[in-house]
């Protein structure tokens, strides 16, 4: 009988079977779990903002507050980073700024960075960073208090001059070991200070004057 | 019965698939920093390797030669895809940790290996069986590796076991009288620690193969190709 030998059909329908019921079940796990996924990665955003930024401060949705703001000389990035625009009562109280260091040891340094309506940080985390383990990652809060040393400062105090490490002659503590780190992370601050002082009226005039309004909530 | 045994003992110890056959390095090296990264992924490991067994046992009336390692890879590339899915959703802390590294199952030879030479010649149950033994052995190599590692390298023991296993867990971490010795949770670190096992291992295995050769007078050990 002429045609593909009975090996090649076999083979072909075989992968086939495995490849449509693999589809369906990989399709099913993920209707199963994608919305938990998404609902624990809003968690997890605004755990992480709710560490620079007190709970109790604000009452809008702040995980939907998002904006995306660009500056690459004091935010950091070519690319749009996002900012978290907190409001109480319809006043502004707070913007939380995912700032990039760009100059860390090993490459960038991820910030989540909140300020204050009156221009003092009410905050500072690194989200991600790629620092020598033991040296560079004391900046993280689980390793060391260093990075709660921003906790109240703003460019005033202390002042403008000053913000920088230690070795630098700067107000801000140097870590031991890791020089290039700690420096990276305080301009970062101070720049995003910058950014926020000069800014600042229009990411409180694009925010939603209640928290009610949710048109940036486009989540995939 | 002795058959079963066999399986058992040759996935946890005698051809433990991280110390002997140094199958699955990518993952095991990269993510023993701590025993509890070792322990999840050993785990999550473990339950793709019995899944992928049984699934090919289930069909492996059906396999044909030509297809059978293009079926095999799409079988382990779809249960790591779900494996993964279902951690995001409910293990999301420890999810975070190992993000990166439970795609990388899918580069572990030794569920591969199962797949060829173990699952696609046995019954279910069995092969199932030689999952779990081969999924033990891999995850006593990483509990041990990550182990060690933790301790030399930080000071510490079960470290984020809240992560995996409920925040009551927070408590059992150890903190040892030592800032720990930065190497042993590097890269570095990781090929030294493995390498000592093995040492170890061999160390065992041998010290055990001198007893019984001297009892049952067998001259050579027995070459296994399982």
């Amino acid at each position: 009988m002429a045609g593909p030998d009975l090996q090649t059909v076999r083979a072909i329908v075989l992968i086939t079977a495995i490849a449509a019921v693999a589809a369906v079940l990989v399709t099913g796990s993920y209707e199963v779990s994608h919305e938990r996924i998404e609902e624990n990665r809003q968690a997890r955003l605004l755990d992480m903002l709710h560490q620079v930024l007190d709970s109790s401060a604000h009452d809008n949705e702040l995980a939907q507050s998002r904006q995306a703001v660009q500056d690459l000389e004091l935010l950091g990035s070519a690319d749009p980073i996002d900012v978290y625009v907190a409001t109480r009562e319809g006043r502004p109280v707070a913007a939380l700024f995912s700032s990039i260091a760009p100059r860390g040891y090993h490459g960038p340094i991820h910030l989540l960075i909140g300020i204050a309506y009156d221009e003092t940080v009410t905050g500072v985390r690194v989200t991600s960073h790629t620092e020598t383990p033991g040296l560079g990652d004391a900046i993280e809060s689980q390793k060391s208090d260093w990075i709660l040393g921003f906790d109240g400062t703003s460019l005033s105090s202390p002042p403008a001059d000053d913000w920088a490490v230690s070795r630098d002659d700067g107000w801000f503590d140097a870590i031991t070991g890791a020089t290039v780190t700690p420096r990276a992370v305080v301009t970062s601050v101070k720049n995003t200070l910058l950014y926020f002082q000069q800014h600042k009226d229009e990411l409180f005039r694009a925010a939603p004057s209640n928290g009610s309004d949710s048109s940036e909530t486009t989540d995939e | 019965m002795n058959d079963l045994k066999n399986i058992v003992v040759d996935g946890v110890w005698r051809n433990n698939p991280a110390l002997v056959q140094l199958l699955g390095l990518c993952p095991l090296l990269a993510i023993t920093s701590t025993l509890v990264n070792g322990l999840a992924l050993g785990l999550a490991t473990t339950a793709v390797l019995i899944a992928t067994n049984m699934t090919v046992s289930m069909i492996r009336g059906a396999l044909v030669p030509a297809a059978r390692i293009v079926v095999f890879v799409l079988i382990i590339a779809s249960l790591v895809t779900i494996v993964d899915l279902l951690a995001n959703a409910y293990l999301h802390e420890l999810h975070q940790t190992l993000g990166l590294f439970i795609p990388l199952i899918v580069t572990n030879c030794a569920i591969l290996a199962q797949a060829e030479v173990f699952a696609s010649r046995r019954s279910v149950g069995v092969a199932a069986l030689g999952g779990l033994s081969t999924g033990a052995g891999f995850t006593v190599a990483l509990i041990a590796l990550g182990g060690l590692r933790e301790i030399i390298g930080q000071g510490t023991l079960f470290a984020g076991l809240d992560q995996l296993l409920g925040a009551g867990f927070a408590d059992i971490q150890l903190e040892l009288p030592f800032n720990g010795i930065l190497i042993a949770v590097m890269p570095p670190g990781a090929f030294f620690g493995l390498a000592m096992l093995i040492a170890l291992k061999n160390h065992l295995a041998r010290n055990r193969q001198g007893l019984s050769t001297s009892t049952a007078q067998q001259a050579q050990p027995e070459d296994r190709l399982t």
